[in-house]
């Protein structure tokens, strides 16, 4: 007699596979990869990329418009709109990135914790996210920034970084729950609770992976939320300071009084920032397709 | 050889005043003609928002502007004739040939918004605050009054001043807008009460200050002025961003800018608004400084400060930021153009002021390379203006990029901005001399020690700059005086303790409505609005 062996469901291809399916299946997506992989190489290899140095000032090259030396021609200190775009990716994506991964991370696993306790902790954590949830990311991001003092570390302003991780914790730990809820009923959980295994371990190690996708899907459409929130603090006024290279700074300032004779000071960042925020979110949503098997019927 | 004297050097302040006011359109004058016609209420834009209510502590305009309307002064300046002061509480005054008694006659029936009547025991102890300020309370100008010997009250309309040493300017700051009068008994009750309270005798009452949004004032119906003001009331709003000032000013939420706005401003609201609009220009009695806090390494060495101020190209930066900023001339501790200015051709070989600019770096390399500070990084600390402050910054931190220094900008709002400054916590800042004539007593006072010059925010203390501003005070020749005010100049410059930037230029826009405003070259004067009417 034969015991057949039970079956394995299929997890997954290999990588080269996988990326091979995904660029398939999410052709936009695929484009949206490449954009978003053209920005973080320039962002982390400015220097090497940049034409100029994005915060020298040319007083005899004011106002220039696009040309072969300034291909997205020059602001209003002269300086190169161009490498100023380019460092400009650097701020941007280490400000998106990092906020949306601070908070993605700690919405995770306030998610986790709130379906796996459940009872009073479950009420009160839901209750205070559906505090947080009232403001929108925005208006709960200048709170932050505006209650706390500017602190920098290694160039990074971490309160920015705080001001935009802030508002994303409750958006992620809202829809992390829901996954986590279901998560929580499952025999192994129930085994690793009967083994007496911590907390702790219960959510780190055996549902936290179980809820990687919905965290994945998030982490990256919040990137793109993330870049936008920076760029409106920053033309607010309450993000980076001059002379950093920041698009939503090269927005404000200057910008606002010299567009009507230099339009391409406002073109170009405003471009960037539609561009990454478009790849980002397209990249999100393909990915949630790509990785939600419900979409694949 | 002919010796001028002050009277004539003031009149030549007025004459430079005059020329500099060449942009000015003179529609405003014709304004004066017209009748004058009451009622409406006048809103304008404050870039900026007080920190504290009394001027007596501030050196900012955004304490004037919000609080300039509720008080009156003793003496204030004649505008059209400026720097020629008059009365304002003052009905007449008479000063001893000597300079050294100064006797005021009050208006009578002049009351405090609070009802009670104005005597001389006010003007004392306002006077007596000003020269020496009791503990917790702070004078800005100190230093300024510490000549009055003695303060007299014969009388409840009369009030004498007696000098203990002799100050040829002292009838102009009788007249300065910061030494508003405030009542004797609140100040009795608690001496810090203005910080917090308004209770003046000026033509319009304080109604309600919402922070973050606005200031407002109504008409004062006891006002001491037969027939004034002509406004039911005011408001000012504060426009922290120029872009929002712009666009409420186009859309007539916003009827003024007292404060200044750039030239491209002025191109936009010219260009969108045409014929609507009154644009006003002239030279400004404001700079901006670099201040080196010399309490603070590095910057306790001489050698680190006077290589940073090396650094700067001031001339070719005057060309550039001239077009995008309000920032203009190149100058030393006196208004540029003025009669005691330095010349171009002696500000030239001061430290700083150099024309070449490559040597004067490499100069400041070794200097910096002396003080074993090749790798310096710092912090600057800067004022959240847009106008023009960053700009100032952004160009600082270029010019500094340039000898190997990295900065960091920090830029703040007003009142953490000054708190800081005040306190000593920054390293370098971008500050601000922020005058309202030309007389070098006003103007150099903030370069004295900090123990006579709360201002002073480099905290320096240097006897002998002192000593040089106090010869300078009692000097009634003008050519002498000149003399000791270069002395003066360069050994601030050769500490290197603080330093002008670039002196400011001021173009103030204003609805065609807006009527009986007078420009000035110092946006802390003419804003009591007690004049101003609209023509609608």
């Amino acid at each position: 007699m034969t015991i057949a062996a039970p079956s394995v469901p299929e997890t997954g291809t290999r990588p080269r596979g996988a990326a091979l399916e995904f660029i398939r299946q999410q052709p936009l997506g695929a484009v949206s990869l490449v954009i978003i992989v053209i920005m973080m190489f320039a962002g982390i290899f400015s220097p090497l990329v940049a034409p100029y140095d994005p915060l020298n000032i040319d007083f005899a090259s004011i106002l220039g418009a696009p040309s072969w030396e300034h291909w997205c021609g020059t602001d209003a200190y002269g300086r190169d709109i161009c490498s100023r775009l380019i460092y400009g990716s650097r701020t941007a994506l280490v400000i998106g990135f990092t906020s949306s991964f601070v908070g993605s991370s700690m919405g995770a696993v306030l998610g986790i914790a709130s379906a796996y306790f459940g009872g009073k902790i479950d009420d009160w954590i839901q209750r205070f996210v559906d505090v947080l949830l009232a403001f929108p990311l925005i208006v709960l991001a200048l709170v932050v920034v505006a209650a706390f003092r500017r602190f920098v570390v290694g160039g990074v302003d971490v309160n920015l970084i705080l001001a935009i991780a802030i508002p994303i914790i409750p958006r992620v730990a809202r829809v992390v729950r829901a996954a986590a809820l279901s998560v929580r009923v499952m025999p192994y959980v129930d085994a690793a609770r009967a083994a007496g295994y911590s907390h702790t371990r219960i959510i780190f190690r055996h549902m936290a992976p179980n809820v990687v996708a919905p965290y994945l899907i998030m982490l990256t459409a919040f990137i793109a939320q993330a870049i936008l929130a920076e760029a409106s603090l920053s033309f607010l006024g309450l993000g980076v300071t001059e002379p950093t290279a920041a698009w939503g700074l090269m927005l404000s300032g200057n910008a606002a009084d010299f567009y009507r004779e230099a339009p391409w000071m406002i073109l170009f960042p405003g471009a960037m920032i539609s561009l990454a925020v478009f790849a980002f979110n397209l990249f999100g949503d393909s990915l949630r397709d790509f990785l939600d098997p419900r979409f694949k019927v | 050889m002919t010796t001028t004297t002050r009277r004539t050097a003031l009149k030549q302040i007025g004459g430079a005043f005059a020329l500099g006011m060449g942009g000015l359109h003179w529609d405003m004058a014709k304004s004066h003609a017209q009748a004058a016609k009451r009622g409406g209420t006048l809103t304008f834009a404050i870039s900026a928002e007080t920190p504290h209510y009394d001027p007596h502590a501030s050196d900012t305009f955004a304490t004037l502007h919000f609080a300039s309307p509720f008080y009156s002064t003793l003496l204030r300046f004649n505008l059209p004739k400026f720097p020629e002061v008059e009365g304002d509480l003052a009905q007449s005054w008479t000063v001893a040939p000597d300079l050294m008694t100064y006797t005021f006659k009050l208006h009578p029936n002049v009351k405090f918004a609070d009802g009670t009547v104005l005597t001389s025991a006010d003007i004392k102890a306002t006077y007596d605050r000003l020269r020496n300020p009791p503990q917790g309370v702070v004078s800005t100008r100190k230093a300024t009054f510490a000549d009055i010997g003695t303060i007299e009250t014969p009388d409840p309309l009369t009030v004498v001043f007696k000098m203990k040493a002799l100050n040829a300017s002292m009838l102009e700051h009788f007249a300065s807008p910061w030494n508003v009068i405030y009542s004797a008994k609140d100040l009795a009750e608690n001496p810090a009460a203005p910080r917090t309270k308004i209770n003046g005798t000026g033509p319009f009452l304080f109604v309600e200050h919402v922070k973050g949004s606005h200031v407002a004032g109504k008409k004062n119906d006891t006002y001491f002025k037969n027939g004034l003001p002509y406004l039911d009331g005011w408001k000012g709003v504060f426009t922290l961003q120029a872009a929002a000032m712009l666009n409420a000013f186009q859309g007539g939420q916003v009827q003024a800018e007292f404060r200044g706005i750039s030239p491209a401003e002025r191109d936009r609201l010219v260009q969108t608004m045409g014929d609507k609009v009154r644009i006003e220009e002239s030279s400004w009695t404001l700079n901006l400084l670099v201040c080196f806090n010399i309490e603070k390494k590095p910057f306790d060495d001489v050698r680190v400060r006077k290589a940073l101020l090396m650094a700067i190209d001031r001339w070719g930066g005057s060309q550039g930021l001239s077009r995008i900023s309000t920032l203009r001339s190149v100058g030393g501790v006196v208004r540029p153009g003025s009669p005691f200015a330095t010349p171009e051709a002696e500000l030239v070989k001061l430290p700083g002021f150099s024309k070449d600019i490559r040597k004067s770096r490499e100069d400041a390399k070794k200097l910096l390379a002396e003080a074993g500070q090749s790798n310096l990084k710092f912090t600057l600390w800067n004022r959240n203006l847009a106008m023009p402050y960053t700009p100032a910054g952004v160009f600082l931190v270029d010019q500094w990029r340039q000898i190997g220094i990295e900065v960091e900008h920090k830029q703040s709002d007003t009142a953490p901005y000054l708190a800081t400054m005040n306190a000593g916590n920054h390293d370098v800042a971008i500050d601000f001399s922020n005058l309202f004539m030309d007389d070098t007593s006003l103007g150099l006072a903030k370069y004295l020690s900090l123990s006579r010059a709360p201002e002073n925010r480099s905290r320096s203390n240097d006897p002998e700059l002192d000593k040089l501003y106090d010869d300078h005070l009692r000097e009634r020749d003008v050519e002498k005086r000149k003399v000791m005010i270069r002395a003066f100049e360069k050994r601030l410059f050769d500490q290197a303790y603080q330093q002008p930037l670039l002196w400011w230029h001021r173009i103030i826009p204003t609805h065609k409505v807006v009527m009986g405003w007078k420009m000035s070259p110092s946006h802390n004067l003419g804003q009591d609005l007690g004049e101003v009417w609209l023509n609608s």
